[in-house]
């Protein structure tokens, strides 16, 4: 890709930065616990977690950080975090 | 048409009939009367400009920089004093390659405090990136505009440039200037079409910032730039000639130069007042000639080499001085000579802060380079020191 | 217009996990939609939003420098004008850049009027630079330029009322918004979008890194200091305060004790004057802009 003019770019690239390698815990969500109200999409500062068909929400792990925030806002606690395994 | 006019109203024409669609205007003698004027067009619909009256000139510069973005040709005016301030927002500007055009009213940089004439504010940001083209006239100071903007906005350039005038001595001055009509204007300089531009339909992110495995890239690509620039103001020159008589196809211009054994390298007003002393030591039989610059940045060093590789020595007129080495131009001329041989070149620093430049001065000055003299301030007052 | 549902702040960007800004900007631009075009200031947003080539934004944007954003806007803003174009132009600008550097630029702006919407994203330091002091940092907080020691107790100067200061200027829409209540943080935007002429909104968004607490904590603690009355989120419309968020009030130290920067005040002594006199902050803001749910008594 040729250098762009002025240090520019157009959107898309940010998506190669796969963030999700920075873990040391990963979120695990209870779908029975849920009651799909969206805060974790909504509070989410990656903007990784995801409305699945159902109605529910999954985090997309190449960029989840694994901050911890979702699982503690959770009203119904249905979000926990775990160690990941490496 | 012919206008009778003083040299900022004749820029503010110039500027008018470009057509910019956003102004930004903060005053500093000597540029004022240009961006009076300017509010004055807009304030009797004779230009349909957004006019910003902003608050100082750090705004004034960083105004363009939006509006250039935003996908309008931009203007602003300043001088000394206000170009330091807005010194961080140049290198942003051209690092971000928006075709910004500005006015300079050339005048000197406190401390100590002056309003009057010499090159050390435009001197001194030759660093940056701008193209940067001097006047000799008004007549130059007017017709450079439309050129700037024809150069800047060129896809394969896209840098910001500088209009330099003197101040007071071409900026207060009446001379006869020729100045185009709208239709003229428009033909030589179209609407502003750039590149890219801030655009909800295309969302691009504008200053992103460079890491080591970029930076040298960004530089060289302005570099680049600023080399290829020396092609398109050749042809956007030569398209001015053809259409309006007037041609600024050379980055230099020889005066007398041919046969000469001694040439003087000059910029700006001085060179009016250097080609009438010329004038006047050919009638006595020296074999005088003056080689002027016309664009300072991209520097036209073969060119100057070519000019000069002839002649036996080199007087360079600084109006402007790097404190605790040279001026500017004595040593871009020496670099310009590097390896020819024969030629002897002295820098003489003169007319800072407004001091007068006489014919005597110009005499003088060439005296001192025939006896080898050279390097130093001319005109020093020394009962004052 | 808004959307909801756009994902305009791209994953992938740099900043740190649990970041308040971070979460402020994918907030703001939902508010702002996609007819938006951003004005950022240097700053950690800029920075870990866009090193090229990856760019987290999805709208048009610039950043030129420190200072400038709202100069720069004010010549975008001109240049749509006068092109006959419908995009908002919303700058997103930290508290260094707004309340220090950037206040030549600010205060000419939003003295003529330009129709664009300012919002400063507040973590109360110049955290990109590695948190340094910057005038909306509180009193007694500790940064590296302001550090609590042996001879001091860190921040001596309260903050500055920036959110007055524009009103002062003549903003007709002038607003203080957390990331702690997400929905009125997006209403009050797109009402400031929504308002012709310079609007402010004050994001409160609080830094894990430079305070010093886990980033899974972040709105934890963005609502404790509006429940301790040290944040308060209203708005102001044409100069007059309109709209207050109520609470009942914690005393200070439930918000002082979560943060590293504050820890001086109770480690290794507890600091009961300087713990009393930040109470005396949250008490005065309380009754200049009548916080207190006032309980009913039996």
């Amino acid at each position: 890709m040729a250098l762009a003019v002025g240090c520019r770019a157009r959107p898309g690239k940010a998506g190669d930065n796969k963030t999700g390698s920075w873990r040391v815990f990963k979120p695990v969500f209870d779908h029975e616990k849920c009651s799909k109200c969206g805060m974790c999409q909504t509070l989410c500062p990656e903007g990784c977690i995801h409305e699945t068909n159902e109605g529910f929400f999954d985090p997309d792990y190449a960029y989840c950080k694994g901050c911890g925030l979702c699982a503690v806002e959770c009203p119904k606690n249905a979000i926990e975090m775990k160690q990941e395994e490496k | 048409m012919m206008q009778m006019t003083e040299g900022s109203h004749a820029v503010a024409e110039a500027v008018r009939l470009c057509r910019p669609q956003v102004i930004s205007a903060y005053p500093i003698t000597p540029q004022t009367h240009i961006v009076e004027a300017l509010a004055d067009f807009v304030a009797n619909c004779k230009l349909d400009a957004e006019y910003i009256t902003v608050d100082s000139e750090l705004s004034a510069l960083s105004a363009c920089v939006g509006a250039s973005a935003a996908g309008s040709r931009t203007y602003s005016a300043t001088t000394s004093q206000g170009l330091a301030l807005m010194n961080e927002v140049c290198f942003n500007a051209a690092g971000m390659r928006l075709p910004i055009v500005m006015s300079i009213a050339n005048r000197a940089m406190g401390a100590p405090l002056s309003i009057w004439n010499d090159m050390q504010d435009s001197i001194s940001m030759r660093d940056a990136g701008w193209l940067q083209f001097y006047s000799e006239d008004n007549q130059e100071a007017t017709d450079l505009h439309f050129i700037a903007y024809k150069v800047a906005e060129d896809h394969s350039i896209q840098l910001p440039a500088l209009v330099c005038f003197d101040g007071f001595i071409l900026s207060h001055t009446y001379e006869p200037v020729d100045i185009l009509s709208q239709d003229d204007a428009d033909r030589y300089l179209p609407k502003f079409a750039p590149a890219e531009r801030l655009d909800a339909a295309d969302p691009i992110s504008f200053g992103m910032y460079a890491t080591p495995e970029y930076y040298l890239e960004f530089r060289y690509e302005m570099d680049r730039a600023q080399k290829r620039a020396k092609e398109v103001i050749a042809k956007a020159g030569k398209e001015f000639g053809t259409l309006f008589g007037r041609d600024y196809s050379a980055l230099i211009e020889g005066y007398k130069i041919e046969d000469a054994e001694t040439a003087i390298v000059a910029m700006g007003s001085i060179c009016g007042t250097v080609k009438d002393a010329i004038d006047e030591m050919r009638a006595d039989g020296k074999k005088v000639g003056l080689v002027k610059i016309r664009v300072f940045r991209p520097f036209p060093t073969e060119e100057i080499a070519k000019m000069l590789a002839h002649v036996k020595r080199v007087a360079v007129l600084d109006k402007n001085i790097s404190l605790g080495s040279k001026g500017a131009t004595a040593l871009e001329v020496r670099d310009a000579l590097y390896g020819t041989d024969g030629v002897s070149v002295k820098g003489y620093v003169l007319g800072l802060g407004g001091r007068d430049v006489r014919k005597r001065d110009i005499k003088a000055i060439v005296s001192l380079c025939e006896k080898g003299v050279g390097d130093q301030f001319y005109g020093l007052r020394q009962e004052v020191l | 217009m808004a959307c909801k549902t756009c994902e305009l702040f791209d994953s992938g960007h740099r900043a740190c996990g649990g970041c308040g800004a971070a979460l402020a900007a994918r907030l703001v631009t939902k508010a702002a939609g996609t007819e938006t075009i951003v004005v950022s200031s240097t700053g950690c947003m800029e920075v870990f939003s866009t090193p090229y080539p990856e760019t987290a934004w999805k709208v048009p944007w610039i950043h030129s420098l420190f200072e400038n954003a709202a100069a720069v806007a004010s010549g975008i803003e001109a240049s749509l004008k006068k092109q006959g174009r419908k995009e908002k132009v919303v700058i997103m600008a930290g508290d260094g850049a707004t309340f220090d550097i950037g206040m030549v630029c600010i205060s000419g702006a939003f003295e003529r009027g330009h129709d664009f919407t300012y919002i400063c994203y507040d973590n109360e330091a110049y955290m990109n630079t590695g948190i340094q002091r910057s005038g909306a940092t509180p009193y007694d907080a500790s940064t590296t330029t302001s550090p609590a020691g042996s001879c001091s107790f860190g921040n001596k100067r309260p903050k500055k009322d920036m959110p007055q200061i524009l009103a002062a200027h003549g903003a007709p829409y002038v607003a203080t918004a957390s990331i702690a209540y997400p929905a009125d943080l997006m209403q009050k935007v797109e009402k400031a979008i929504n308002t012709k002429g310079p609007c402010y909104v004050q994001v409160h968004a609080p830094c894990c890194t430079g305070w010093g607490f886990e980033g899974e904590q972040t709105i934890a603690i963005s609502k404790l200091a509006i429940e301790t009355g040290l944040w308060v989120n209203y708005e102001m419309v044409d100069g007059t305060v309109t709209k207050v968020k109520k609470v009942v009030r914690k005393p200070v130290e439930e918000y002082l004790k979560t943060q590293k920067r504050f820890r001086h005040l109770f480690k290794p002594k507890r600091q009961d004057a300087e713990i009393a006199a930040i109470q005396t902050i949250a008490d005065r803001n309380a009754v200049k802009y009548g916080i207190d749910i006032q309980l009913k008594k039996e």
